[in-house]
């Protein structure tokens, strides 16, 4: 009998295997950490082989937890770190070179090639994305440039390329095929046909012959061999889009927003593309088997979590993290004063590299506990101005907003949340939000559960926070946030780094 | 043993007699009973008072153990840390349970609720973290005033107040009731605070061994207990197992 549905998790520090139940309870869980590589500073790889034994050990080792075997599985699903790119010999397996990960910069100078004369927005018609290293194709036209023998290779189809679920797919079955939403994160896709675009290949010098095939989030692309025989492949989801079908965000105007290291928001939009005027990215959100694909509005914040970890570390007014909390409701609020994080610039909705971090409104009445609160209401603010950017973009306005990661488990920062959005915020009650995607996705795929609606009456809130200020101080707040927002920018000069 | 400060010893074996039936103990008393001189119990009283270990009992002269010492022990671990160490198997507890979930500490007599999650059944339900509930009255609060004597001392030297007809209001029904749930692990309200109500918790330990808290589910009486007012064994067993799953996080030798 298959009574349960797997879910890989392959992310940037680790790889997981959850097992879930018919109702989306977790059963099982296995966790394996996998090597940081830095060859260079900037430079960040993971082991491609490394990560597969530690894939096939916690999905062994999550069936082992529960006493069952791969037989009672009905599927498993794939979510991954996106955009973090491996070649390999379609022969032997082996990779040619480490994976390159998406933080990596190494392709700072081949980015600003690319984009000559018109700059980062040159191809965001077409995929969607402004030029940033963080993006495979770029990866993928390095390693071609650079380990020698590949680009030929690859020509002839002898070397193959991937992300991370392209990967593990053909490590599974055998079948080299990614899914719409990574292949999204590739700036080789063309948003619209959903199929690689042959203007876009030729621009990054990218072989057709070494690109996987492109198929939906959720169908059977194999089944396993090897250890996991029989076991049907049955979804594949970048790690943010994963999470925003694991918070049933199925209609337009749906969005959830992850709250981690960084903070990922993303909106449903519907059937159609919605191209951004206020720098956020347009990327594919899922597509379910033969169904239209589900695009999605990304704001990316960079400096959340780590803003807590920056003022733990650097600062050391706190031991831990959550003790944020507690030093900040020492004070009933920020005092006047404001902080923006641009540690390395401002990102969506800004875009300005030449910004550096800002504390605004310093005056000998602040103290440690002011200072707190604007750390906590940095999140809050950055927050704000990406749900304006996607309000704008996608003329919908967002009624409320699902909220998940570790950051959540902050009360005073998800009820400023809620007051600076003047929205509800929501959590629901299973975490593991990004699993809990690839799982549904696998599980509608294989029948498991029948579809959408019924993935729906999963979904329940563990919490909820209204909004309860006074619009008159909402709007001082986020007039003062502007400023000190203002006072970010133009600060890198030429002669700085 | 070579190495042994005999002093400490000492020290060790004054709070223990502080921490034992008697409570409150002069230094006549005190030396008494561990037969060490009363200049050297004297001196290392005032040791003891001076890092809040102990307090001198204004009236009577006689001493007992400081606040300060509590806050090493039973009660202190910041309620904003344990939320967000416990929020993975809070949410898992309602998931299993389909009951909301409350994580208290103890707080001047009461219980401090530092997280809730709510039952999973999409119904209107508000978020109660802050709110005060009371220790002898709610299975949170019993479950923690089980592990400390001293608060339930405490509790025990004021009045009961009753919420219910099942309230504990007497002081003896009360420390049996502690007894009661200290051997078996688990604590339970049956319709002691709000009629109808039923709520279970159990004790969440640190890496010392010491209850930094507790965790529990409430519902109704139907939900909750067997036709004879029993708790059912599997909502019992969840409860206990997400204590465990915390205090295994914290760092509490697994048991
Ligand atoms: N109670 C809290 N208050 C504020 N920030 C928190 C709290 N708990 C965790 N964080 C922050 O959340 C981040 C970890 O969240 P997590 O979802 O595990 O992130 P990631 O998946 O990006 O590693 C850290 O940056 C940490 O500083």
């Amino acid at each position: 009998m298959s009574s349960y549905i797997a879910a890989i998790d392959q992310g940037t520090t680790s790889s997981r295997c959850i097992v879930f139940d018919q109702g989306g309870s977790i059963v099982s869980v296995a966790q394996k950490e996998h090597r940081q590589i830095f060859p260079r500073p900037g430079w960040v790889e993971h082991d491609a082989e490394e990560i597969w034994a530690n894939v096939l050990d916690v999905v062994h080792g999550a069936l082992s937890k529960l006493s069952i075997t791969v037989h009672e599985l009905a599927a498993i699903g794939i979510t991954n770190q996106r955009e973090t790119t491996v070649l390999w010999d379609a022969e032997t397996g082996k990779p040619v070179h480490n994976a390159i990960v998406w933080q990596d910069t190494r392709t700072d100078a081949l980015v600003r090639e690319l984009g000559g004369e018109q700059g980062q927005d040159r191809f965001r018609e077409q995929c969607g994305l402004p030029l940033a290293t963080y993006f495979a194709g770029p990866k993928a036209r390095w390693l071609l440039d650079t380990v020698p023998g590949v680009r030929e290779r690859a020509e002839r189809g002898e070397v193959l390329f991937g992300t991370m679920d392209t990967w593990l797919i053909w490590k599974l079955t055998g079948n080299h095929v990614t899914d719409v939403t990574n292949a999204s994160r590739t700036m080789l896709m063309n948003l619209r046909t959903l199929d690689w675009d042959a203007d876009l290949l030729r621009e990054f010098g990218i072989p057709r012959a070494m690109l996987p095939e492109i198929r939906s989030s959720a169908e059977v692309y194999g089944t396993a061999r090897g250890t996991l025989s029989g076991l049907p492949v049955a979804s594949a989801l970048g790690d943010q889009q994963a999470a925003l079908f694991g918070q049933t965000c199925f209609e337009p105007g749906e969005g959830k927003c992850t709250y981690g290291t960084g903070s990922f928001l993303l909106l449903n939009t519907g059937e159609q593309p919605v191209a951004s005027r206020n720098g956020l990215l347009t990327t594919v959100g899922y597509k379910i088997g033969d169904q239209p694909a589900r695009y999605a509005l990304e704001g990316a914040i960079a400096v959340t979590g780590s803003l807590v970890q920056w003022f733990r570390d650097n600062v050391e007014l706190i031991a831990s993290a959550p003790e944020i909390e507690t030093l900040a409701r020492t004070v009933s609020d920020n005092g006047g004063c404001y902080f923006v994080p641009a540690f390395a610039g401002l990102f969506a909705p800004h875009w300005r590299s030449d910004a550096r971090g800002v504390i605004a409104g310093l005056t000998g009445y602040i103290t440690k506990g002011h200072l707190a609160r604007a750390v906590l209401e940095a999140t809050a603010w950055q927050t704000r101005e990406v749900v304006d950017a996607m309000n704008a973009d996608s003329g919908v306005e967002l009624t409320t907003l699902k909220v998940d990661g570790g950051m959540t488990a902050n009360n005073l920062l998800m009820q400023t949340l809620s007051d600076v959005l003047d929205a509800p915020v929501v959590r629901p009650i299973i975490a593991e939000t990004t699993c809990l995607g690839a799982a549904y996705a696998a599980g509608i795929a294989v029948g498991f559960w029948e579809g959408t609606d019924k993935l729906r009456d999963n979904w329940h809130k563990a919490a909820e926070w209204l909004p309860a200020m006074e619009s008159s101080i909402r709007d001082k707040g986020y007039r003062k946030w502007r400023k000190a927002v203002a006072r970010t920018m133009d600060w890198i000069d030429e002669d700085d780094e | 043993m070579p190495g042994l400060i005999q002093s400490v010893e000492r020290a060790a074996a004054i709070l223990r007699l502080l921490a034992g039936p008697s409570r409150r103990m002069g230094v006549a008393e005190l030396a008494a009973t561990l037969g060490m001189p009363k200049p050297t119990v004297h001196g290392i009283l005032r040791t003891l008072q001076h890092v809040g270990f102990v307090e001198q009992h204004e009236p009577t002269g006689k001493y007992q153990l400081g606040a300060a010492l509590f806050h090493i022990g039973s009660s202190y671990l910041d309620g904003n840390e344990l939320r967000t160490r416990a929020l993975n198997w809070s949410d898992s507890l309602a998931g299993r349970s389909r009951e909301s979930v409350r994580i208290g500490t103890l707080h001047e007599g009461n219980v401090l609720v530092v997280h809730h999650v709510f039952r999973p059944d999409n119904s209107r339900q508000a978020l109660e973290v802050g709110a005060l509930l009371p220790a002898h009255a709610s299975a949170l609060g019993k479950a923690l005033l089980a592990a400390n004597s001293y608060a339930t001392d405490e509790l025990l030297a004021g009045e009961l107040t009753g919420y219910t007809a099942a309230t504990l209001t007497e002081p003896a029904a009360l420390r049996a009731d502690l007894e009661a749930t200290a051997s078996r692990g688990w604590a339970a309200d049956l319709e002691e605070l709000v009629e109808g109500e039923v709520s279970l918790a159990a004790a969440i330990r640190d890496r010392s061994g010491l209850v930094v808290g507790a965790i529990g589910i409430s519902g109704p009486v139907e939900r909750l207990c067997d036709a004879e007012r029993v708790p059912l064994a599997e909502q019992v067993s969840y409860v206990r197992e997400a204590a465990r799953a915390i205090s295994r996080e914290l760092g509490a030798i697994p048991w």
